[in-house]
């Protein structure tokens, strides 16, 4: 892997742009591997590439049926925060955020990690409660979140509407300073590179169709569209399909899979300095560095795989945005899209062993995956490695479910969904 | 949007109307407190989540509100059929090979 550097720009600049090495080898798949990872999106290539360089395990296969990085990885809004409710929640998802600070470098890939600022806005006395309560949980674990006055949030938002004739009127929000974005294509390439610059095969138009067990339960390697490819081990990371992959293991999940819609304007100059969050109103907004306002709708009610979901799901975050931000309410929308997400019964993910052994699950990340990608990928990365869970995703069991030590993050989550 | 044919109004009608209620035919135990934690988790958490043919409840929330089950393809969000509730799961689907 040739280093991005000033130096390299300036000498590809010399030469016409012809050294430029293909960002990661796309090798025919080898009958078998020490780990397959199944799904080559954030979280997967975040697995394989810290099994290559935290446990030295580098005989890895990450199969993904379309695209790399063309699942919820390129479909998300791109939002990192870690100000969740519960020790478990906290413990992961600000793993996570400290990865995110210095994945650039780590990666010698521009991730474009932004630490602008997630505010969350109270609309009613409820909201006040909630949002506190969460100031002050996220404090004693540690994490930035503080809280701010109307007249604090549009200082630091100033397009926010603060009238107190509005419709739903801002009656304060909770800051977390160190939230913000990332380049969402730029993780999953940058991981992909490091990945396979240390040998892991990523192998794209490959779509798992069976999960084969020996006679003994254990896994033995998955049936693909490529032919048969033998692994002791092998780690789901299929988002929306994780129940449809487990189900060809024999292994029926506590998830359902719903879409998921986002949707961008036209550029215009910079307006949105942060992200701002509403759970009342139901609407996120950021500004990516195109110009684009970026914002985040919510799930259909049904089930479904299509990867498109109902216009009325659109209009109705419009409706909130616009409320939030009258100034938006001639900007033009250029595009929208759905992508599937797989929510566990209390909205909190399962990294977990499985009752297969050497069959391993990375899912459940429902409506806010992208944030915890760095973090996913390096506690997953250590419970296929050792077999064990790390310390911060051993709360996160399929197990839960029948002892009811649920993450319950359901109700009184951060998280708008 | 979907439109959704109410098998009790006997009109198809915009998705607005109503709310999904989740998977069709999972039965409540008579003896709930007796289920094992195995049996309660089926029955509470563990869903099948289908990509194909799904069986589900919806409630005409906004028409005559009554609960009634829909047969439809989670690829497509293709409507199969609708049932009222309390009908034995169908057998055989109109226009489905298999």
């Amino acid at each position: 892997m040739k280093k991005y550097s000033v130096f390299a720009i300036a000498r590809e600049a010399m030469r016409g742009h012809k050294g430029w090495e293909e960002q990661w080898s796309s090798p025919e798949p080898k009958k078998e591997y020490d780990v397959i990872i199944v799904g080559a999106g954030g979280h997967g290539l975040a697995t394989a590439y810290y099994l290559a360089t935290v446990h030295g395990i580098t005989n890895v296969a990450v199969l993904e049926k379309g695209w790399l990085g063309g699942g919820n990885t390129g479909r998300n809004t791109t939002i990192i925060r870690s100000n969740y409710l519960y020790d478990e929640s906290a413990g992961i998802y600000d793993h996570a955020l400290k990865l995110w600070d210095g994945l650039s470098q780590e990666l010698n890939y521009n991730v474009m990690y932004s630490a602008r600022g997630v505010m969350m806005l109270a609309h009613n006395v409820h909201d006040i409660q909630v949002l506190k309560r969460h100031v002050h949980a996220n404090r004693l674990n540690g994490i930035d979140n503080e809280w701010l006055t109307p007249e604090q949030a549009k200082e630091f938002c100033p397009p926010l509407n603060i009238s107190k004739d509005a419709r739903y009127p801002v009656v304060g929000a909770a800051l977390q300073r160190r939230g913000g974005t990332a380049r969402h294509d730029a993780v999953a390439w940058g991981y992909a590179r490091g990945a396979s610059a240390r040998g892991v095969h990523i192998i794209q138009n490959c779509e798992v169709t069976g999960v084969k067990r020996a006679a003994n339960g254990a896994v033995m390697g998955v049936d693909t569209t490529r032919g048969f490819i033998g692994a002791k081990k092998v780690g789901v990371v299929a988002a929306g399909h994780s129940s449809v992959i487990m189900n060809m293991a024999g292994v029926r999940m506590p998830l359902e899979s719903y879409p998921l819609q986002a949707l961008v304007s036209e550029p215009v100059k910079p307006v949105v300095p942060c992200v701002v969050m509403s759970n009342t109103v139901h609407a996120y907004i950021s500004q990516s560095d195109k110009g684009e306002l970026v914002i985040g709708a919510g799930t259909d009610q049904y089930v479904s795989y299509s990867q498109t979901g109902g216009l009325h799901i659109l209009q109705h975050t419009l409706d909130a945005i616009c409320e939030m931000f009258p100034i938006f309410t001639r900007m033009k929308m250029l595009r929208s899209w759905g992508g599937i997400v797989d929510v566990t019964p209390d909205r909190s993910p399962i990294l977990a062993k499985t009752p297969v052994p050497g069959l391993y699950v990375n899912c459940g990340w429902g409506t806010g995956g992208f944030k915890a990608t760095p973090g996913s990928g390096h506690v997953f990365a250590h419970t296929i490695a050792k077999d064990d869970p790390h310390p911060i995703n051993a709360p996160f069991t399929i197990e839960r479910f029948r002892t009811g030590r649920l993450i319950d993050e359901a109700a009184a989550a951060a998280v708008a969904h | 949007m979907l439109l959704i044919r109410c098998p009790y109004c006997e009109e198809e009608r915009p998705e607005l109307e109503f709310r999904n209620a989740g998977e069709a035919h999972i039965a409540r135990s008579a003896n709930i407190s007796g289920e094992s934690d195995d049996d309660f988790e089926k029955f509470f958490f563990i869903r099948s989540n289908p990509k194909g043919i799904i069986y589900e409840r919806w409630r005409h929330m906004h028409g005559c509100a009554r609960f009634f089950n829909a047969v439809r393809d989670t690829v497509t969000d293709k409507f199969i059929m609708t049932y009222k509730a309390g009908e034995p799961k169908p057998s055989k689907l109109p226009g489905v090979a298999k």
